[in-house]
Order: structure tokens, then C-alpha cells, then sequence
């Protein structure tokens, strides 16, 4: 087994990470944010084999995130389904509907793109408010706890195992995906679409494939949040958090799984260690945006491997 | 030897004793200071600020001194829970005072009743206290007994239907079904129902349609932030001669300013702090309301707000309490805090019990009008 | 006309004309640098919170107003200057990035330089409604209309007489081509950036009336500018106008007629509509891809 590949050895270090960090992790809170990192990195994990590597973009996806974690929600709260069926079944609601939208929305390119997802994720987030009586409109609802086969999953080291062994799924699925036939065609796509068309790529079927299973993905991770926290509100629904998720992407490196990873922790984090800035925090949090991206347009994993590769020779 | 080794051990425990008993007593606080909910967390936030201040200043609350640990929620229930379990895990606060508004409140509810901390929250909709739950208080009037104080009045001036305008916010959604729900105990008719976006600057539209409905006597906007200010402006536009009432969301100094002259005769339920130095001196409130009127108006050079006003009774309620309880045990301030009776605050009088964890009734509203830019006390 | 249709395309007017001068501005900036300023929103704020705050500093509302455009236009000069110029050729995903954290950062400065409360600013002319088929408008109204109007024509006369507006539509085309001939892109780029704040900022001053404005205000805005732009086909002026129109009547319509909840969902819906079937917009180029 080859240690150095990303496949095999940054798993391993994840892996590894995830397992030796409750050492370092004091008190509920601390677990609580590690949980939220998580969360984070599992959407931003199938959100960058779509922007990072497929070349497309998305604003739109705490849509899908949102409706992954209504749908648990109703489903569980309003309809007494058992946990593991409305997962099951809200996570194929979304695929459906990612299948259905995705097709006319990626036959549109860049910024067009980027106004469509935007679009959309508007639409599901004014929907969501304004159903009130299912969703319990702008002031949200609870959420029960998941069962699984009676046993009750609840408290926040439980949920950190869950979510930890989540997210090494998520990567590892993600790195599979990337290494193989499909995600070489993907790869194609994104240099250059007419390109991979000659070469025999059915390139709108690729395209949707991946917006079905970042939209997955992200549908998943919102289904737990729900059942963890115990509330969702359509905060986490609307057109602020699609920002944020693309710019954890983006920050954490386009085109790196693991590069997402770090992304979703560093955004995560920064808020929580900037609040002693008070009221200077949104200026902080802006400036530093624009400082990354300027200087590191790669985004900060690929830019620290480049480092590192010219330091070694 | 002997003696040197007590004397440093004595005044080891002395200096260990004197360091426990100055600890401070932490008060935890999570207000929606930037974000769209900015209305309601900034007067918060610096009235706690500053009621800490004057209280260290006096001296502290059982000869030690308080500790305000506030995060800025930005109106977001998660960043809420986050910052409540730091609150309560990191900070080890002795009580909470905080979220601005009912989505945060509600979220952290399951965290203080399962880790045992007096919560007060500072928001509005009657679901945060109906059912009652056993660690969580509220400060300021419900939205259900707001619709009450507005259909009172309304039956006095001889109003039976009414048209009904509403924004999309937590707020002006759960106002809104209070309104619905109360209407017809009051024999009110909500003849027409219309709603406007969270960021909408034209009205027009859907007050074009309540002027059409046949039989509209009054308008109610169950609104909060600007949508209110727009929807008053409009309604003057379009020449509505009807009655229009506000809800206590836009009891402030500030509303009349954005409408303008169209504020002229809107009538809306509110504390009397709003009108403080017009009291008759026989009112029972006015000596707290004028005394924190015109200290938040000393420091802060701006106008006092009824939220800002929640913050005052909430962290002051919290301090009986403790005062009461004796010490910083979370059962004994909960149960003070539910014994309290009598209290004179900027809301009204609060009288709490097992059941009744605000403490409020109707009378503790006012109805008051605009009228010359100011506003009145309707007799 | 039934005078509830009228009240509807009149207030449906009005804040189209804003969306179209806001559209304006996305279109001027990705004309000359094919980047989407997501900062748009933040001019409009500039504008109306500036032009607040001069006027309780004392200033007449006709010193203001200028003042608070040239300060907008700072602004955008400065963006150009050190969150996009370093970052050139970077993805467009990175670009976005950049401006959304610059419009973070605006908003915060505006929280820090301003407050979080609404302003309001005095109508210029008044706010007798005046009767119009019906409906009733408000001068200020006039104004959006008016001055939109005329900027509309100052623009296309600018573009289509003046040596720089040529040289700004000749970048737009082919900025290597503008280059061999002696066109300073570079300075063309600053100046796109500048003009699209001042209209930004002026656009923020005429509704801040109607509308009451904060640090705030300019997110939708900026959303509904960029939904209007895209509407109206990318890069064209005359379909960031049209588009602007177009989806204020439409959000109007649909509230009155439709569900006033579900009014931003409608609009929004039919943009996706118009995408669907005319994926470069109502007049944008249909784009080639070289091979």
C-alpha cells in the first residue's frame, strides 16, 4: 500500500485525526464545534468534486442542505416516520429532484450557471418560510433525535463518532469517484467541455451525475444536523450559507477533497475564535476573504503543496 | 520553622479563600447585535453593558462583582446554540440573559433545561413561555397579549373588521397567527390577510388589495423592522383614511422618523417607557422607566428603545434573584426567580409563579398614538 | 385600466428602474472585466447611508448628493484597485469569492462608519401622491424614472460618441485588440468600476426616500440587480434596462395578482424560465466557444 497517495494516505491521517482529537477537545462546546466542522466538510466534499472538479458552479446548494434537513424534520416530527426511513427517503427525494432540475439548469454556463443555482436556492428558501404550517416558517421547528432500532443517539460525543465516521466515508467515496472512469471524464469536462464531447463524454449526462451527488451529499449532512441539534431554523436554508460553502470550497482549494476539508474547518473556526473582535468581526471576516483570495487563488491546500514541492527540490 | 511553615500555609488558604470568594458572577448573553435582527440586540447589548457597569459600580451582588459574557448571534439559531453551549460549557456562566429573537430562544432551549441554567430570554412569541418550561423566563410582552391590547381598543372606537398586513419574519409570522387565533374572543372580523417580503420597499400592492375588500374599518400590520415604516408611508399614499395600527415591534422613537408625517394618528401597543416623562407621577412605573430613560439616553446619546428596556428588566430580575437565592446555585436562583412578585420594571409589573414564567398581563401594555411627531398615552 | 392594475405597474415601475440602474452598473463592470461584482449592492448603500449622514452633518441636499457619489465612486475605484486588479486571471469561482467578501467587508466598515438603524431621507419634491389613472404616485417616483431615464441616455450617448465610452466598448469586445490600438485597459477598467459605484450610489439616493435605507439595504438590491442583468442577457445595457423593468413589473404583478408572500419566489421562477429557454438572456450575445 502506497502511504503517499492522497487516496490511502491522507485518509489515514484523517482517519487519524478524527480518532486522536477528543484528546484535545475540553468540553461540550469544543465537541460541538468539531461536529459543525464536520457537517461543513461533508457538503463542501461533494460540493468541490462539483465546482472543483466538474468545473461548474453552484450558489444555490444550502438548498439542498435544507431540504435534507427539513424533510428529516417533517418527516419525523409531523408525520412520525422513524428516523432511518424519512433519511432514506428525504436523501431520495432530493436525488430526484436534482435529477429533475439539474438537467435544464447545467445547460447554462458561468455566471448564467451561478444566477440559476442562486435562483433556486431562493425559491427553496421562500418556500420553506413561508410554508409555515409544515415548517414552522421563519421561527423553525424541533426536530426529534434519531433512533435507530430503539436505541436513542443523542449528546454530543455520541454524535462526533457518527459524524466523524461520516465524513471518512464522504472522502473516501469522493477520492473514489475522482480516480474513476467517471471522474476522469469529469476531469475532461472541466478543461474542455467541446473537447470531452469529441472524445465520446456525454457531458451533460456527466454534469448532472455530479450535481446529483453533491446535492446527495449535501442533503445527507443536513438530515443529521437536524436530528442533532433537535431544531432547524431556514437560516441555514438560505442564500448566506450557499456563500459560505462555496467559499469554504474555494479557500480550502478547488479540485482537493482534502483541500475542502480544511476549508470547511478553517470558516468554521474563524468565527468562533474572531468574536472577541465584537463589532469589528465583520470587517476582519471580509478582509480576510479577499486577502486569501488575492494572494492565494488556488485556494490554501494546493498553494501549501506547491510551497512544499519547491522547498523539497 | 514550624511557625514560618503555618504562617505560609495561612495565608495560602487566606489568599486560595479570598480568590474563591472573587470570583465574579458570570451573566451569560447572546443578542442578535449585527444581523437583521441588529434593531433588537444593539439597545440590548448596551443596556446590559451598561446595567453591569452601574451595578459593579454599587458594589456588585453579594459583595462580588459580575462578569458579562455576551456573543453576537447575528439572529442565527445555530450560531445560537453554539454560543449557548460555549456559554455554558466554556464560560460556566451562573445565568443566561439573551436571544433576541424567538427562533434563537427556542432553539436553546433544550440545552438550558438539560444542563440546568436560568434562562431569560428577551423575545417575543408566547410559545417560549406557553407551555411553561421549568429553566426558561421571558421579559417582554407576548405577541398574543399585544393582538389583545390593539382588538380591546379597536372595539372601543366601534371597529369590527379589519384587514390584516404581515411581513415574513419570525416576528410578524407568529404575531400574525396570535392575531388570527385571539380575533374572534374579541368578536373582530380579519376580513383580509396579506403578506409582504422581509426586504420589500413598495406595499402598495397589497394594501391596493385590503382597500378593495368591502367593509375594511382599520388596518393591523403585524410587522416588525422597516416593512412597518413602508407599509405607513404607503398607506398614507394611498390616501387610507382608516385607522392603522402598528405592533409593539416599532414602539420607538425611530418609527416615527422613517414614516414621517404619515405616523400621524397610528396607534400602537407599547410599554410606558416610551412615554416616560409624560406619566402622571401616581404610575407605579414611572420612576423605573424615566430613571432608565434618561440614563441609556445620558450615555448612548440616542433614543431608548422598548427592547433595550426587556434587556434592563431581564438582567435586573436576574439580579433579584440572585440577591434573593443568596448564591450562585442554579436551583435557588430558578426558584427565586419564579417567587418574584411585585417587581416594577420598564415592562409593566411582573407578578411570576410555577405557571406563569413572564409575569405580565394586558395592562401592562399601553395604547399609545402618534401625534405633532411624538407619542401619546391614549386615555 | 382598472386603477388596482395601475397602482401595480406604477410601484412596479418605480423599483424596476431602480433594479435597471443597479443592473446597469453589473453590466458596465462585466463589460470591461467580464467579472461579477457582487459588491453592486454595497454602492447603493454608499450612496443613500452617505448622503443621510452629510445631510445631518449639516449639508444642503444638493452639496450631498454629489459628494456621496464621488465617495461611492472611491470606493469602487479602490475595489478595482486592491481586491481585483491583484487577483487577475483567477477563476471566475475565485472572483465571486473576492467580491462577496468585499461586499462583507463594506457592510462591515458601514456598521463601524454608520449604525444598524434605518434612515430615512427627505423626498426631494415632497410626498403629495399624485393621481395617475387611478393610482396614486409619489413625486419621488418621478424622480426614479426621470433620472434613470436620463442616465440611460447619458450612457448611450456616452458609449457611442465619446472617445473614452468607445474605448470602454472596444475593451469590452476584444481587450487585446483595444490594447494594439492604444486603449489603456487598465485605466478603462478603473474607470468601469467607478462609473458603475456612481451609479450604484445615485441609484441608492433616489429610492433611499421611498424605501428608508440602512447598511443593510443593499444585498437584495445587488441580487435583484444581478437577477436583471442576467435577465436581460449579460453585457448588454439595453437588456440590464429591460431587464430591470421587466422584473420590477413582474414582482409587482405578481404580488397584487398572485400571492404577495410568494412575490420574490415569482420573480425569481420566472427568471429561471426565461434562462431555460434563452440560456444568454432576453439580449445577451449567444457565446461561442473556440475550440
Amino acid at each position: 500500500m502506497d502511504w503517499k497517495t492522497p487516496r490511502t494516505g491522507g485518509l489515514a491521517l484523517l482517519a487519524a485525526v478524527i480518532v486522536l482529537l477528543p484528546l484535545a477537545l475540553a468540553n461540550n462546546y469544543w465537541y460541538e464545534v468539531a461536529i459543525l466542522i464536520g457537517i461543513n466538510a461533508i457538503v463542501c466534499v461533494g460540493l468541490n468534486l462539483l465546482i472543483g472538479y466538474a468545473g461548474q458552479i453552484s450558489l444555490g446548494h444550502a438548498g439542498f442542505f435544507g431540504l435534507g434537513a427539513y424533510g428529516s424534520a417533517i418527516l419525523t416530527a409531523r408525520y412520525g416516520w422513524p428516523p432511518v426511513a424519512a433519511l432514506a427517503a428525504t436523501t431520495a427525494g432530493v436525488a430526484l429532484l436534482a435529477l429533475a432540475v439539474g438537467r435544464p439548469i447545467l445547460k447554462l454556463k458561468g455566471h448564467y450557471l451561478a444566477m440559476a443555482t442562486l435562483g433556486m436556492g431562493i425559491i427553496i428558501s421562500i418556500v420553506v418560510v413561508t410554508e409555515d404550517r409544515l415548517t414552522g416558517g421563519p421561527d423553525g421547528m424541533s426536530v426529534p433525535a434519531f433512533t435507530l432500532f430503539g436505541l436513542g443517539l443523542a449528546g454530543e460525543r455520541a454524535w462526533y463518532w457518527v459524524i466523524g465516521a461520516a465524513l471518512l466515508a464522504a472522502v473516501w467515496v469522493a477520492l473514489n469517484l475522482i480516480e474513476s472512469p467517471a471522474g476522469r471524464a469529469l476531469r475532461a469536462l472541466h478543461g474542455s467541455e467541446v473537447g470531452a464531447q469529441v472524445s465520446g463524454i456525454d457531458a451533460t449526462r456527466a454534469k448532472v451525475g455530479i450535481f446529483v451527488i453533491s446535492a446527495v451529499f449535501a442533503s445527507l449532512a443536513g438530515s443529521l444536523t437536524a436530528h442533532y441539534a433537535g431544531f432547524i431554523t431556514p437560516g441555514k436554508v438560505g442564500f448566506f450559507h450557499s456563500i459560505e460553502l462555496v467559499t469554504m470550497v474555494v479557500f480550502g482549494g478547488m479540485a482537493s477533497t482534502f483541500g475542502a476539508v480544511i476549508g470547511a474547518a478553517t470558516l468554521t473556526l474563524l468565527p468562533q475564535l474572531l468574536t472577541v473582535l465584537k463589532e469589528y468581526e465583520m470587517v476582519v471576516f471580509g478582509a480576510v476573504m479577499v486577502a486569501t483570495m488575492v494572494f492565494l487563488p488556488r485556494g490554501f491546500l494546493p498553494s501549501l503543496m506547491l510551497e512544499i514541492k519547491k522547498k523539497r527540490k | 520553622m514550624r511557625h514560618k511553615l503555618l504562617a505560609i500555609l495561612a495565608a495560602a488558604l487566606f489568599a486560595a479563600g479570598t480568590a474563591i470568594a472573587q470570583e465574579p458572577i458570570r451573566i451569560g448573553a447572546f443578542l442578535a447585535v449585527t444581523g437583521g435582527a441588529a434593531f433588537l440586540g444593539d439597545p440590548e447589548q448596551k443596556t446590559l453593558e451598561l446595567y453591569v457597569e452601574k451595578l459593579n459600580a454599587a458594589g456588585g451582588l453579594l459583595g462580588r462583582k459580575l462578569q458579562l459574557v455576551s456573543y453576537d448571534s447575528a439572529g442565527d439559531a445555530e450560531k445560537a446554540r453554539t454560543f449557548v453551549k460555549r456559554l455554558i460549557e466554556q464560560d460556566k456562566v451562573d445565568v443566561i440573559v439573551g436571544g433576541s429573537t424567538t427562533g434563537e430562544t427556542m432553539a436553546v432551549v433544550p440545552l438550558v433545561e438539560a444542563a440546568g441554567v436560568p434562562f431569560i430570554s428577551l423575545a417575543g412569541a408566547v410559545v417560549i413561555i406557553e407551555p411553561v418550561k421549568k429553566w426558561v423566563f421571558k421579559t417582554p410582552h407576548t405577541d398574543r397579549m399585544a393582538c389583545e391590547r390593539v382588538f380591546l381598543d379597536m372595539r372601543a372606537r366601534g371597529i369590527e373588521r379589519i384587514g390584516l398586513i404581515s411581513g415574513a419574519g419570525g416576528f410578524d409570522k407568529s404575531m400574525r397567527g396570535e392575531c388570527l387565533k385571539v380575533a374572534p374572543n374579541h368578536k373582530i372580523q380579519i376580513v383580509a390577510d396579506e403578506a409582504y417580503g422581509g426586504g420589500d420597499t413598495d406595499m402598495t400592492a397589497q394594501l391596493t388589495k385590503i382597500k378593495n375588500t368591502a367593509g375594511v374599518q382599520a388596518v393591523l400590520n403585524a410587522g416588525f423592522g422597516q416593512g412597518p415604516a413602508i407599509v405607513t408611508k404607503n398607506y398614507k399614499q394611498l390616501a387610507m383614511n382608516m385607522p392603522l395600527y402598528q405592533s409593539h415591534g416599532v414602539a420607538s422613537k425611530e418609527f416615527i422618523k422613517l414614516a414621517g408625517d404619515a405616523a400621524e394618528g397610528v396607534r400602537l401597543p407599547a410599554a410606558a417607557l416610551l412615554v416616560a416623562e409624560t406619566l402622571p407621577d401616581a404610575d407605579p412605573q414611572k420612576k423605573v422607566v424615566v430613571g432608565y430613560s434618561r440614563e441609556y439616553t445620558a450615555r448612548f446619546k440616542s433614543d431608548v428603545s422598548t427592547f433595550g428596556g426587556h434587556a434592563f428588566d431581564g438582567l435586573m430580575l436576574a439580579a433579584e434573584a440572585i440577591r434573593r437565592s443568596g448564591s450562585t446555585n442554579k436551583e435557588a436562583i430558578r426558584s427565586a426567580l419564579e417567587s418574584i412578585k411585585g417587581y416594577v420594571g420598564t415592562g409593566g409589573v411582573v407578578n411570576m409563579s410555577a405557571q406563569d414564567h413572564m409575569g405580565l398581563d394586558v395592562s401592562a401594555f399601553r395604547m399609545l398614538e402618534v401625534s405633532k411627531g411624538n407619542w401619546v398615552l391614549v386615555k | 385600466m382598472s386603477a388596482q392594475l395601475a397602482q401595480y405597474l406604477l410601484g412596479g415601475l418605480t423599483i424596476g428602474a431602480i433594479y435597471a440602474l443597479v443592473a446597469l452598473g453589473f453590466a458596465i463592470i462585466y463589460n470591461a472585466s467580464h467579472v461579477i461584482n457582487f459588491a453592486q449592492g454595497e454602492f447603493v448603500m454608499i450612496g443613500g447611508m452617505a448622503t443621510v449622514s452629510l445631510g445631518n452633518a449639516g449639508l444642503p441636499l444638493l452639496l450631498a448628493i454629489p459628494v456621496a457619489v464621488l465617495a461611492a465612486a472611491a470606493v469602487g475605484l479602490a475595489l478595482e484597485k486592491f481586491a481585483v486588479e491583484p487577483a487577475r486571471g483567477a477563476s471566475v469561482v475565485t472572483l465571486i469569492i473576492i467580491t462577496i467578501g468585499a461586499s462583507i467587508l463594506l457592510r462591515g466598515l458601514a456598521t463601524l462608519v454608520w449604525d444598524k438603524k434605518l434612515h430615512a431621507l427627505q423626498p426631494f419634491s415632497g410626498d403629495q401622491p399624485i393621481e395617475l389613472a387611478g393610482a396614486t404616485i409619489l413625486p419621488q417616483s418621478l424622480w426614479v424614472l426621470g433620472v434613470t431615464l436620463a442616465i440611460v441616455l447619458l450612457l448611450s450617448w456616452f458609449f457611442s460618441r465619446t472617445l473614452t465610452g468607445k474605448a470602454m466598448l472596444a475593451t469590452s469586445h476584444n481587450p487585446l485588440a483595444a490594447q494594439l490600438c492604444g486603449v489603456n485597459t487598465r485605466f478603462v477598467l478603473l474607470l468601469s468600476f467607478g462609473l458603475s459605484a456612481a451609479l450604484g450610489a445615485i441609484a441608492g439616493i433616489l429610492i433611499a426616500p421611498i424605501t428608508l435605507t440602512s447598511w443593510d439595504v443593499g444585498v437584495m438590491l445587488g441580487l435583484k440587480g444581478f437577477a436583471a442583468a442576467i435577465l436581460g442577457g449579460l453585457g448588454s445595457g439595453a437588456g440590464a434596462v429591460v431587464g430591470g423593468l421587466a422584473l420590477g413589473i413582474v414582482e409587482s404583478l405578481g404580488a397584487g395578482y398572485l400571492s404577495s408572500a410568494y412575490k420574490d419566489a415569482i420573480a425569481f421562477v420566472l427568471l429561471l424560465a426565461v434562462l431555460f429557454f434563452m440560456p444568454s438572456g432576453l439580449f445577451g450575445k449567444k457565446s461561442a466557444e473556440r475550440v
